[in-house]
């Protein structure tokens, strides 16, 4: 959208991140930095039980106590919310039912934290212990009476999509090969460092501020209104520096309305911090899938249709519920062509906590399973999986067969470059046995075209004021939760202002001061707050040179701003200090500040019912190749190194796009090797270790390495062309181990995560298959069994 | 974050002090505090008063004292590991004393806490609110076993890395109470009982560990097998001590000792490996011997993560590879 053709200065650099040396040196203040004067401390009692009635709760012992401030229950907050609007089914604390082993059922707040955990221990509530239910498929057969959740409106089952496109029965019984496979993705959570935090604050006058550790403060902000029952304009939401989210913090919890409550109850902030254990509670996190897939194909690799029969467990709770159902089939049709495509997906809850977005969500799981059933395809049809993934290649400007209109495409790119950097063709066919290389591609939105509350307002907007002294500030609503997008808004700023990053003041996330933003979710920042503040910074360049060419009497054109100064393009040895630009506006134009906004096009997408979500103005595309060793004896997978090229579009700052890259790829790669998000049906429903020593998330020494290899298709709809580059990355991660470790051995990893003692037991599967005659010795191995 | 509960702190100089420090009922040690800090703001314990170690000089020691290595109790992973004198005599117990954890860990923990490490459970290490939720077990606030349905007797897994090296090594430790100074070998210091897993007496402290120094050629080794590289506690976990008649691989042997952790709350020493003793070290016949004697003899249990088969079927596959990696190394 730069209208002009001049050399990028900042963009494409590698840039420092805005706020790198803060953190680094420790002085950035997180949200449990926070202490003000008379601040309270509060703790929320939570439920030991999977699923029980709440008979009574008697807080009164409580309230006794010396240093007991206030205590809340559900019947204080009992308007139901929901990060979506159609599906609101949570209270801010349990009113009726508690619906899984730590949903929250009171608050304190005290003097200390000490006294408010003893208080706790004198909150006595009685239950009645109900039947819990564990299992998604097991929830879906029960009658619609009981409901686990008491706001749910079709029983147990939380949504359901069923989408068709061409007609599927025909594409699969004319394909010359139909894969068939069942999969199953074991849920995951975010471990973000930083534990979720907030700190509210009331004002003599009612003015209530909440500081949250929130990836989506204007949600948040809503809800608050909603549930406290207050107008929004009585309410501040402040997101103070993010210890990192990747989807966790995509929605109002518990706490953010209890400190809200209890600060105005007794006039005192309240803070609240989680402990990890709780984090755990509160999840969010990726979706357990079970996926039955059927995929088509020519006897030349070519994609005829695909069918897929998803059973998503959403826990107790619908959170983006509603979307990453249709997410789990929608967002599947790149970026690959088929001919015919179905659907049908199915959200259960269960007495678990509740499932929601992670860092890919809702298509980390579908795409597992397609990419293993092309490498399956593969194998069978003997084509090269790379190759067979180039056949199928959609191209730039391609409609999928969900009506999704994609613009640039730069997939066959990325698989260039893995292909080559991995040297595939000769390494692929040589590794002994024990060794694999496996392929994956993948494509992810950059934002969702509709706000999640229907509205004709801008998506983004941004304001960019510049000052007498050569500064700029920039106001907006985006959350910075470590992905950069600070950073990204102030390289913008620089480039078209041409004054240096340090220049650069970037206001964000303060409901008070920045314009609306809808928040950190989707991989939206880049692309819609990018198109915004460059809109209103290309504007104030405007302005800047044209009072710099009226001094020096030349066409505005000749104007270059850059290096800090404007200069002359015609003749460098004329320039100014930005300042001395700034001031020349400012004498022309008053104070100079400016505003943009973005919103997207509506043109993009399919008339049917749902196909407005997952519609996005632009794709970004990965492929991964990931290199194992498999050990034979113990199952152990040592995932050796993964090369992830992706196409953003442009990478603005690339240091930030190979970060996220390398974060996601290792994301990806965690999940696929250890982690597991589950409930211990057999012990009344607790997560077996709701802590960072047994949630295994790999250590430095555990990770492979990793290389990234930025592929840029140039996104008419981007700015600068600019696409997303947080979570596309990660999808390849899992089907490329996987189909690497089949390559090392022969064996098929359908289930995740790929543990030792998993992928011993398929190997010994395999041993029997052979000894039996079954199947031939994979790689012609000859091997030592233990 | 997780809140300690309240308590007292002592820090006394001298061994003596502490000892009367213990006086008082109740009172537990700390020394790096990486074991003991975190059960207690689980609530496994309420102590009134903490005896602070890291004032005590004299536990603060590694020297020669005739035919054995003295450890002081106090010297942490840190330099038990990197100490000049272990690692000349006892590569097995450098080598576990640098694998616990992870290197900060070792900079705060010491041996004789890790040789004090309390056992450890899935359905014990966690939250008081998480053992609310399934009434406790043996070892907390309940009366029932949810490894061993109907056990009586708590199965909680002696997961120090250092504890099965040791033992191999024939050390014995010093234990110095109201009674005076008793020392014990280290393999009898263990009981089968998870909720008092050692011979510790009340009011008694480790004051140091005494590691015979080898006689002759030997090998030792310690095969630790957890899902990180870092920070994990073992999941399988062998030492072995192989003596030679010359010092040479393809020397015969003319003793092996093999001891298991992570089993129950005490480690097993492997017996019956007469039949491996007189091979060559470097005869695989030696490790299948040793591996599958191990393998018969030791039965991991539900009690850490990772299913009890699979870790058992892995015992047999890490000791002939701990020999293997021996017989490498020459």
């Amino acid at each position: 959208m730069s209208d002009e053709k001049r050399e990028a200065w900042q963009i494409g650099k590698s840039h420092r991140k805005v706020d790198a040396m803060e953190r680094m040196r420790g002085v950035t203040r997180y949200t449990d930095d926070i202490k003000l004067p008379g601040m309270l401390h509060g703790k929320i009692k939570r439920s030991p039980h999977p699923h029980a009635r709440i008979v009574s709760i008697d807080v009164s012992k409580a309230m006794a106590m010396d240093g007991v401030f206030a205590v809340v229950t559900g019947a204080d907050m009992p308007t139901p919310y929901g990060i979506i609007p159609w599906t609101p089914d949570e209270t801010a604390l349990c009113v009726e039912k508690a619906l899984y082993v730590g949903d929250g059922v009171a608050a304190v707040a005290a003097i200390d934290e000490d006294t408010a955990i003893d208080a706790l221990g004198a909150i006595e509530i009685e239950y009645e212990v109900l039947q819990p239910l564990f299992d998604p498929e097991e929830s879906l057969a029960q009658s619609r009476d009981n409901p686990i959740n008491p706001y749910a409106r079709t029983g147990n089952l939380s949504k359901k999509v069923l989408l068709e496109f061409g007609d599927v029965e025909a594409a699969l019984a004319k394909a010359d090969l139909v894969v068939e496979g069942e999969y199953f993705f074991e849920g995951t959570t975010h471990a973000a460092i930083e534990p979720h935090c907030a700190v509210a604050h009331v004002e003599p006058n009612g003015l209530l501020t909440v500081w949250s550790a929130t990836q989506v403060s204007h949600y948040l902000h809503r809800e608050l209104a909603k549930v406290l029952e207050m107008p929004a304009n009585r309410i501040r939401v402040i997101q103070p520096p993010l210890g990192g989210a990747f989807g966790g913090k995509s929605e109002p919890f518990d706490l953010e309305f209890c400190v809200a409550k209890l600060a105005q109850i007794t006039g005192r902030p309240v803070k609240i911090l989680y402990t990890r254990e709780e984090v755990f509670y509160s999840h969010r996190g990726r979706h357990p899938m079970k996926m039955k897939y059927r995929t088509g194909f020519t006897a030349d690799g070519k994609i005829t249709g695909v069918d897929a029969n998803t059973v998503l467990d959403g826990g107790a709770y619908s959170s983006f519920g509603l979307v990453t159902t249709y997410y789990s089939g929608q967002l599947l049709c790149a970026p690959y062509e088929f001919g015919a495509y179905r659907f049908l997906s199915r959200r259960a809850y269960t007495n678990k906590p509740a499932c929601g977005p992670k860092r890919g969500h809702g298509s980390v799981q579908p795409r597992f399973s397609l990419e293993v059933q092309l490498d399956k395809a593969a194998v069978q049809l003997g084509l090269d999986p790379i190759e067979l993934r180039r056949r199928n290649d959609m191209g730039a400007g391609a409609k999928t067969v969900n009506e999704f209109q994609i613009g640039s495409n730069g997939f066959l790119e990325c698989l260039a470059k893995v292909e080559a950097a991995s040297d595939w063709k000769t390494r692929r066919g040589s590794l002994p046995y024990g060794r694999g290389l496996g392929v994956a591609g993948s494509t992810y939105i950059s934002g969702t075209n509709y706000p999640i509350y229907p509205n004709d307002m801008p998506q983004a907007a941004v304001q960019v004021c510049l000052d007498r002294s050569g500064r700029a500030r920039v106001f907006s609503g985006a959350n910075d939760i470590g992905q950069g997008s600070n950073t990204m808004l102030a390289v913008i700023v620089s480039e078209e202002l041409g004054i240096p990053l340090d220049d650069i003041r970037v206001l964000s996330a303060d409901t008070d001061l920045c314009p609306v933003d809808l928040g950190a979710y989707s991989s939206r920042i880049t692309l819609m707050v990018g198109n915004a503040c460059l809109q209103a910074a290309g504007k104030l360049r405007k302005k800047v040179c044209e009072a710099v060419a009226k001094r020096w009497e030349v066409s505005p054109k000749r104007v270059v701003l850059a290096q800090g100064m404007a200069i002359d393009g015609d003749d460098p040895e004329r320039n100014v200090p930005s300042a001395q630009a700034f001031v020349w506006a400012e004498e022309d134009h008053g104070l100079l500040g400016e505003v943009g906004s973005y919103n997207t096009p509506k043109d993009r997408h399919g008339d049917y019912r749902g196909g407005t979500i997952g519609a996005s103005p632009a794709y970004s595309f990965t492929a991964h190749v990931a290199e194992v060793d498999v050990d034979e004896e113990t199952g152990v997978v040592d995932v050796k190194t993964i090369w992830v090229a992706h196409d953003c579009g442009r990478a603005l700052s690339r240091r930030i796009v190979e970060g996220q890259m390398e974060g996601s790829a290792y994301m990806g790669f965690a999940e696929a090797i250890m982690e597991q998000h589950i409930v211990d049906p057999g012990h009344n429903g607790v997560h077996p270790g709701p802590s960072l020593l047994d949630y295994r998330i790999p250590t430095f020494v555990d990770t492979p390495e990793l290389h990234s290899l930025i592929v840029e298709a140039h996104e008419a709809q981007g700015p600068y062309g600019a696409k997303e580059a947080g979570e596309g990355p990660l999808h390849p991660s899992i089907p490329a181990i996987a189909n690497a470790i089949y390559d090392a051995v022969g064996v098929r990893m359908d289930t995740l995560p790929f543990s030792p003692p998993k992928v011993l037991a398929a190997l010994e599967a395999r041993r029997a298959a052979e000894a039996a005659g079954e199947l031939a010795p994979h790689k012609g191995a000859a091997r030592r069994t233990a | 974050m997780l809140r300690l509960p309240r308590f007292d702190m002592v820090s006394p100089t001298t061994v003596d002090g502490v000892v009367a420090a213990l006086q008082t009922p109740g009172a537990r040690l700390v020394a790096g505090g990486t074991d003991i800090l975190p059960n207690l703001k689980h609530r496994l314990d309420r102590p009134p008063v903490l005896v602070d170690l890291g004032r005590v000089a004299e536990l603060r020691t590694i020297d020669v004292d005739g035919d054995v290595l003295r450890i002081g109790a106090g010297m942490t992973l840190t330099e038990v590991s990197e100490h000049p004198r272990v690692r000349e005599h006892f590569p097995s117990l450098s080598q576990a004393a640098g694998l616990v954890a992870s290197p900060l860990i070792r900079n705060m923990g010491t041996i004789g806490g890790n040789v004090n490490l309390d056992t450890r459970c899935r359905y014990v290490n966690q939250t008081d609110f998480w053992r609310s939720a399934i009434g406790g077990c043996l070892k907390s606030e309940g009366d029932v076993c949810h490894v061993v349905p109907g056990g009586k007797l708590c199965v909680a897994a002696m997961s120090s890395d250092c504890v099965p090296v040791l033992i191999s090594l024939g050390a014995t430790i010093v234990q110095v109470g109201p009674n005076g100074r008793r020392e014990l070998a280290l393999e009898t210091f263990y009981t089968a009982d998870g909720t008092q897993h050692t011979a510790r007496e009340d009011g008694e402290v480790s004051t140091e560990l005494r590691v015979p120094l080898p006689k002759g050629p030997r090998r030792a080794t310690y095969s630790k097998w957890s899902v990180r590289g870092s920070i994990d506690f073992p999941l399988v976990s062998v030492a072995l001590r192989i003596d030679l008649a010359q010092d040479a691989v393809s020397s015969v042997v003319q003793d092996v000792v093999a001891v298991v952790g992570v089993l129950g709350s005490r480690p097993r020493v492997v017996t019956r490996l007469d039949d491996a003793v007189g091979l060559k070290l470097s005869d695989p016949a030696f490790a299948t011997a040793v591996a599958t004697r191990v393998h018969a003899q030791c039965k991991p249990l539900e009690n850490v993560p990772y299913e009890a088969p699979y870790r058992r079927q892995m015992l047999r596959v890490h000791t002939r590879r701990a020999i293997e990696a021996l017989v490498d190394a020459g």
